[in-house]
């Protein structure tokens, strides 16, 4: 293979920093003036496409985003750490609740059209924790996957991916074309440089919106109620060992 | 006076001559009959044009256009409108989005790799950190894309440097002592040939650059200097030979932006004089040393070192401008440079003003917080309200920069000075209000009233730079009264001071009242100063208590204008919660006014002047305090 075309997906997400508030509304979380960036998962996904790159194993690095208006910022920013051009699927009013299925049904239908031998996403995304969309993916496209990935290495269309599971690490080998949701320790992504930012602007981002695609993206599932985990109550100090165990079991913890 | 006072006097004005040659398009405005409206339709067809071009086209010595500054013009009572209302918008969309990722990058940069603590410890930046700087694109952010630079505007070079301003001051002064002044000579007066040479390394930051003016001898009074360049006999180098003090970035530049006197013809009568050209030179010339880093009060990371020329030969070619103008030269590069240090210091009150807010919010003493006491909420009222007012101005200015203003120095020296006091007195409460813990070397606060206090000094002394002003706006007067005769002067100030309508433009009605005594104090001013014009005549140059007064109230209405114009242009939007700001800015400013020109007006007050110049003269003579102990020994 004389070089490998990637398509990365980048979420815009609020950002980590942020202290969360929960909408009066109960339905969700504030948006409105808080501020937003790429999800940290799809910083490591970006990044690992653009390692690619630079060790030439990649040769075009596509990225695209679901969602408003802004985040072409998102993209903007993928672009300046080393993407070449970016795919904006840009939701309208009404749209905004996209769920990983819808997701990765849009995500089918560019690989249809762009014809990547590699798609890298984040694990998952910190809003709403998912972890879903890779595998799904994968599943519509009848592809091979690669979820949690830790190191990646390619060699004549076989990628070797170490997975970070709950008991260790395994080690798969899959064949291109395959799917890879990209973990926190794959990489250290570079943060956009000033000159990297100007470069950006020249490069092309492609507008469409879930209409041109042609998915059906209602959701699936619906949001009952938000509501802030509850608050710490202090503890009950106890003088011994027995008093503990009466308190426990009065509480019902121990028979 | 003794002749001592009369020299110096003399070379100020010579100063004023020399610094208001920079605007020669004054002439032209006092002479050409413009209407307010004819200004305003070249000027709006300029802001059509203009909008966001790169920093070398808006040269005021580019534009002939007639200048229309708005702080000039409150000598005369004018009230001129065109850069104050609207409040300048000169960003689109793209630009913001720039902004906005260029903000993440630089946050990213001082929060996680920039120690700006450490900096001060050892008095140095990393020089690992220097490479990551450079790839950042940190060291040409205003030279145009086709010598590698950024091509920000700027206002958005402004931004960039109140981003940075919260965090590390030492680091600034670094990359502006490099960009700003360094090699900014090259940016405005280089020709194609210096541009293409010179400019890539210093933008990539290959290389570094200083400015190199001030000497042993020569500080304010920069056209003293006695470093000296003259041609040798082939014509085809000039030998340099002298000593420049405190140069920053001195130790680690390879190019110096230097001033030196150089025996020039004179065009008109073919004498030989000295006069300052300014050049560019290489370390590679050879000839170039330089002293030890100096140990400063602050911005310890940022080197200062002398500078010594022995016999280096710079090729003619190298020459930077005409030969003579150098002081121009070295005049409107500080000039151009000065916007950033508003901005700058914007980010530094907006970070301490979060200090000392966070501290008065948890901190209890008595029966409760510190936020609960009258004396606190007055004090962090004020911080607020100077940080309002000085980001208000800075951006103004930077706004009209990018607009393309003929002229803009006076708001230039406004906003400097403005800006260095008010960070100053906003460090100064924030140590107050955190107490003992402010003085404490690991709480931090600390080390920014030791960086803060040069800010007052350099890029030329709040002292000068507010005589300057009050000159400038003196000399306007004086020509006008000269043309116009006395008699009609007055009759016209007398006029306004009556009649003043209320702002042509239109202003919220909760704004209308500050609006009003804006323009009163305007009409007010202009007649408080055509009087003094008239009793002192020339001698007004000396009389420095009096300038200082003047100079005072045209930073005060120049404030007053900016917060007014900004908190108005929220309300447009659908923000009325700034309007209470500028108006208290506007309430207090009025009433400095007010008693600034009862001053100007009172014998009393000239009487009681003349006595503190008197106890002051006695004093030098003395040697210092010469009081003897009350208690006898």
């Amino acid at each position: 293979m004389s070089g490998l075309r990637v398509l990365v997906g980048c979420k815009r997400v609020i950002d980590y920093a942020v202290k969360i508030r929960v909408r009066p509304d109960h339905l969700g979380v504030v948006t409105d003036g808080v501020k937003h960036s790429m999800n940290p998962f799809d910083e490591n996904a970006v990044e690992e496409a653009v390692r690619m790159k630079q060790k030439k194993v990649a040769k075009e690095i596509i990225v695209a985003s679901c969602g408003p208006t802004q985040s072409q910022e998102t993209i903007r920013t993928a672009l300046a750490m080393g993407a070449d051009r970016g795919i904006h699927v840009e939701l309208a009013k009404g749209e905004e609740d996209l769920q990983p299925l819808a997701v990765a049904k849009v995500f089918a239908k560019l690989v249809e059209k762009e014809k990547p031998d590699l798609v890298i996403l984040g694990k998952q995304a910190i809003d709403d924790d998912s972890n879903q969309t890779t595998q799904l993916l994968a599943g519509l496209l009848d592809w091979p996957q690669g979820t949690m990935a830790s190191v990646l290495e390619h060699s004549d269309g076989v990628l070797k991916i170490t997975r970070e599971i709950d008991g260790g690490l395994e080690d798969i080998s899959v064949k291109l074309p395959a799917v890879v949701s990209a973990d926190l320790r794959l990489n250290e992504p570079r943060y956009a440089t000033l000159p990297n930012i100007m470069k950006a602007k020249k490069k092309k981002i492609e507008k469409m919106s879930v209409a041109d695609i042609g998915v059906d993206v209602t959701p699936r599932l619906k949001v009952q109620n938000v509501v802030d985990p509850p608050v710490r109550e202090a503890g009950d100090k106890v003088p011994d060992v027995s008093v503990l165990i009466e308190k426990m079991k009065e509480k019902g913890h121990l028979k | 006076v003794s002749t001592q006072s009369t020299g110096s006097f003399k070379l100020l004005s010579i100063q004023l001559h020399y610094l208001t040659n920079l605007s020669y398009q004054l002439d032209l405005y006092l002479s050409m009959s413009l209407t307010a409206r004819g200004i305003s339709r070249i000027y709006n067809n300029a802001r059509v044009s203009k909008l966001c071009q790169p920093l070398i086209c808006q040269n005021p010595l580019f534009s002939v256009r007639p200048s229309s500054s708005f702080a000039r013009g409150i000598f005369l009572g004018e009230f001129r409108e065109e850069e104050v209302f609207p409040y300048p918008s000169v960003l689109n969309e793209d630009q913001k989005e720039t902004i906005s990722m260029m903000m993440d990058a630089a946050k990213t940069f001082m929060e996680e790799t920039n120690d700006a603590a450490l900096n001060d410890t050892n008095e140095q930046i990393p020089e690992e950190q220097l490479d990551e700087m450079r790839a950042l694109g940190m060291y040409g952010l205003m030279v145009p894309e086709e010598y590698s630079g950024l091509a920000l505007t700027n206002t958005m070079y402004a931004r960039f440097c109140e981003a940075t301003g919260g965090y590390d001051l030492g680091l600034g002064i670094h990359t502006g002592a490099h960009q700003s002044i360094g090699y900014k000579g090259i940016l405005l007066y280089g020709n194609e040939a210096q541009k293409e040479k010179y400019l890539p390394p210093l933008a990539t930051g290959e290389i570094f650059a200083c400015f190199c003016l001030t000497e042993p001898s020569s500080g304010s009074d920069a056209s003293s200097i006695k470093t000296r360049a003259e041609l040798n006999e082939a014509g085809t180098h000039y030998i340099l030979n002298g000593a420049k003090i405190w140069i920053s970035n001195g130790g680690i530049a390879e190019i110096f932006t230097v001033f030196a006197q150089t025996p020039t013809k004179c065009k008109k009568t073919g004498e030989i004089k000295d006069k300052i050209s300014a050049f560019i030179v290489e370390r590679s010339f050879g000839g170039v040393n330089h002293g030890p880093p100096e140990k400063k009060m602050g911005i310890k990371c940022s080197n200062t070192a002398e500078v010594y020329f022995d016999n280096v030969p710079i090729p003619a070619e190298n020459l930077l401008g005409e030969e003579g103008e150098g002081f121009k030269v070295a005049m409107n590069i500080l000039n151009n440079g000065r916007f950033g240090m508003g901005a700058c210091l914007t980010g530094t009150m907006k970070m301490l003003i979060a200090k000392a807010t966070d501290h008065a919010n948890s901190r209890k003493q008595f029966v409760s917080n510190l936020r609960e006491y009258e004396g606190i909420q007055q004090k962090i009222a004020r911080m607020n309200l100077l940080c309002y007012a000085n980001e208000s101005m800075a951006y103004m200015l930077c706004g009209n920069m990018d607009r393309g203003a003929p002229e803009y120095q006076l708001e230039a020296a406004i906003s400097k000075i403005f800006a260095s006091q008010a960070a100053w007195d906003v460090c100064d409460e924030t140590i107050q209000i955190l107490g003992g813990a402010g003085y404490m070397k690991d709480v931090g606060i600390e080390r920014w009233m030791r960086d803060l206090r040069i800010f007052r000094i350099f890029e030329g002394t709040n002292d000068i730079l507010k005589l300057f002003v009050a000159l400038n706006g003196v000399q306007e007067v004086g020509k006008k009264l000269t043309a116009n005769g006395v008699a009609a002067m007055l009759d016209l100030a007398q006029k306004r001071v009556l009649g003043i309508g209320p702002v042509k433009a239109k202003v919220h009605a909760d704004l209308a009242s500050s609006a009003k005594n804006l323009s009163e104090d305007i009409a007010q001013f202009n007649l408080a100063v055509s009087r003094q014009v008239m009793k002192h005549k020339k001698k007004i140059i000396g009389q420095q208590i009096l300038l200082n007064r003047i100079g005072d109230i045209a930073i005060l209405l120049q404030s007053m204008a900016a917060v007014i114009s900004r908190a108005n242009a929220a309300a447009d939007k659908g923000d009325t919660s700034e309007i209470a700001l500028a108006r208290a800015w506007c309430s207090d400013s009025h009433l400095r006014i007010d008693q600034f020109l009862r001053e100007m007006n009172s014998a009393e007050v000239t009487s009681a002047d003349q006595s503190i110049v008197e106890i002051g003269k006695r004093a030098l003579d003395a040697g210092g305090y010469a009081v003897e102990s009350p208690i006898g020994c």
